[in-house]
């Protein structure tokens, strides 16, 4: 099979979805400019005419709310921000009214509605363009928040958020856009609600949502040549979160690390460990430890930023702590750095 | 002309019967839901709504029962949902501020001041799109004005020469401020004029006139593809939230409302039946046959049952 990177699979799903069914339209700002939301719109506006493809004021609020008029009249209405610290600024209309249209419709209406986002560090991008705020949208009834991290996941979720008839908000880390994967080149769908097992393990469980799962494969990647054996659960779903395959994991490995590409405070990882406790109940051999941001806005500076995020080491020391193991040396691991991809300046 | 005149009679007729029969029973606790009371606006709703065609949509505000029997005339399903019954469309889930009824063309209202404003323009987006000929009229109030959201969607609205109708039914407070404390420019209607947009701004209680205004509206919208912006002023008789006056509490006078007391929209239509030549008999029989029908669904809304508590779960998602 190819391979290609998330970027394309998203374009991919995108193109496909749109091609297949008319009232499927994508817009936001930026969308159909000459970056094209980092290459993942690329071709839309060509293929698929203004129309369908376009750029809208700086009017996050008012474009969120256009889209539900949209979707509930007939349309499928993909909406992209560049960062997820934006749609801060459509909080009123997806808490308020976004979220809860069809219930207050008596089940009349029916929302199918695709807000795309962008979250993650970029190369010194600081607290207002690098923030997850997934957890907030998942607070809400009426929403569905999906986070792929494989090329292969981010197409079939993709489409199946398109053809899904709720709102779905579909997070996507900006460095997992370069993630090269085997793609197929057909339409599929790769349903919303289950997480996956992306490497079998039976001595620690982590259980890590989009980036912090490449982060875990390689901390298991390192500790497997130790004989550590670690299972790696990806929550690609957190609302409505199913938590069957992660409960069946703990209970075979009886140790939890939660890495979730968040603050840890009132996170999508205190959640998780609720219903991990809630199934789990003494039959672990150690409490759950949760690895997450730093509890401080992000800052910019280089040696603050790498303080400020979790990686690879973060998730191997945990694990070395949590089964009183001694330090693996690291020196001369090649553990993944943005500067390998972007040399700055802008 | 005589039988336009009687089809607005008959809604506002409807309209102030209907809010007359809550302050009647509202008293008795079995209507749980905050009213919003439409009293003093019946000619806006009746006159825009009966200048739509039966497929058109409008979206309202917190206070809808004016707009929402204006534009479905479901007296039935609106005191189903007032009592919060199994009968109701919603089955009491939405109450008063949350009226909705896709299938009547009342395709919702928000509680939250303008948050309905960029929803209806979507739905004309969407309309536009596939050339269906709907226009879709979206109330609100004049302090929507001071929400940023307002300005966001009639930007857009304007830019992508959408088919709607924006009606500001305008009476001066938000809650309880007033627009002195609120704006920092003379007219809404002016600076809404600098929008690609046509504008028409008038303060009357005869619902033939804005009937006649907003019909002349939608006709340029037509004709040049710009959204409608209605801009019409009314007095709210009673309280913010509530059944009762309170011109006791100091912030309005009692003076200024017997002013527009003196050309209420509802007495003066009917005024204008019997002027016209229209025998009062019929007029009292028309009067009676709505009565009836009130009476009718208001019984009916209190002998039908709760739903099942299941119900809470259902229609969060599709």
């Amino acid at each position: 099979m190819r391979s290609i990177t998330y970027c394309d699979a998203l374009n991919e799903a995108i193109a496909q979805e749109m091609e297949r069914e008319p009232s499927v339209f994508i817009y936001g700002l930026g969308v159909p400019d000459h970056k094209r939301i980092f290459g993942s719109t690329n071709d839309l506006v060509e293929r698929f005419g203004k129309e369908r493809c376009f750029d809208t004021p700086l009017s996050e609020d008012a474009m969120t709310g256009f889209g539900l008029g949209a979707a509930i009249n007939g349309k499928r209405p993909i909406h992209v921000h560049i960062r997820a610290d934006f749609l801060l600024l459509a909080m009123n209309q997806l808490a308020n009214m976004v979220s809860s249209y069809r219930y207050f419709s008596g089940g009349k209406l029916k929302v199918p509605m695709v807000i795309r986002v962008i979250i993650g560090r970029g190369w010194g991008q600081g607290h207002q363009h690098s923030k997850s705020m997934y957890s907030i949208f998942a607070h809400i009834p009426g929403l569905k928040v999906v986070l792929p991290t494989t090329p292969y996941d981010a197409k079939g979720m993709l489409i199946s958020a398109i053809r899904d008839d709720n709102p779905v908000i579909f997070v996507e880390h900006r460095w997992l856009y370069w993630q090269v994967g085997e793609v197929p080149e057909k339409p599929y769908t790769v349903p919303i609600g289950p997480a996956n097992i992306t490497r079998e393990g039976k001595d620690i469980t982590i259980v890590s949502t989009s980036w912090m799962n490449v982060e875990a494969l390689k901390a298991a990647e390192i500790l497997a040549r130790n004989g550590v054996d670690v299972e790696i659960v990806d929550v690609r779903t957190i609302a409505p979160f199913e938590e069957d395959l992660v409960v069946e994991s703990v209970l075979k490995t009886g140790h939890c690390i939660i890495a979730d590409n968040d603050w840890v405070e009132c996170g999508f990882s205190a959640e998780a460990a609720a219903r991990i406790y809630d199934k789990c109940f003494g039959r672990m051999k150690s409490p759950i430890e949760r690895v997450g941001f730093a509890f401080t806005p992000c800052p910019t500076v280089r040696h603050l930023e790498n303080a400020f995020y979790p990686n690879a080491i973060t998730i191997i020391r945990a694990i070395e702590e949590k089964l009183g193991l001694e330090p693996t040396d690291l020196s001369g691991e090649e553990f993944y750095s943005h500067e390998n991809r972007f040399k700055g300046p802008f | 002309m005589k039988e336009l005149n009687i089809e607005l009679y008959k809604t506002m007729y409807l309209i102030r019967k209907t809010e007359e029969k809550i302050q009647e029973h509202y008293h008795e606790d079995e209507m749980k839901t905050p009213m919003h009371m439409s009293m003093g606006e019946e000619a806006i709703a009746v006159g825009v709504c009966h200048a739509l065609k039966a497929k058109d949509q409008i979206f309202g505000t917190y206070r809808s029962h004016a707009i929402y029997l204006a534009k479905t005339q479901n007296i039935n399903d609106f005191f189903a949902e007032m009592y919060g019954k199994d009968t109701a469309l919603l089955k009491g889930k939405g109450g008063s501020m949350h009226m909705c009824n896709p299938d009547g063309g009342f395709m919702g209202s928000s509680g939250i001041v303008a948050s309905a404003i960029p929803v209806a323009v979507g739905a004309a987006f969407a309309n536009k799109t596939v050339k269906n000929e709907k226009y879709v009229a979206v109330f609100f109030g004049d302090g929507a004005a001071n929400e940023g959201v307002f300005w966001e969607s009639l930007n857009v609205a304007c830019l992508m020469k959408l088919p709607i109708i924006f009606v500001c039914a305008d009476n001066g407070f938000a809650v309880h401020t007033p627009k002195s404390e609120r704006e920092g420019y003379e007219s809404l209607s002016d600076i809404v004029l600098k929008f690609h947009c046509h504008v028409i701004n008038q303060e009357t209680t005869d619902v033939e006139v804005i009937y006649n205004l907003t019909r002349d509206g939608i006709k340029l919208m037509k004709d040049t593809s710009m959204p409608l912006f209605l801009h019409f002023g009314y007095y709210r008789y009673l309280e913010h939230v509530g059944i009762c006056e309170d011109y006791e509490a100091g912030y309005r006078s009692r003076e200024e409302y017997l002013k527009w007391l003196e050309r209420d929209p509802v007495r003066s239509q009917r005024e204008k039946l019997i002027n016209r030549g229209v025998d009062e008999r019929n007029v009292k029989k028309i009067e009676e046959k709505i009565d009836e029908k009130i009476m009718n669904s208001i019984k009916k809304a209190q002998a039908a049952p709760f739903c099942d508590c299941d119900e809470l779960f259902e229609g969060v998602l599709a």
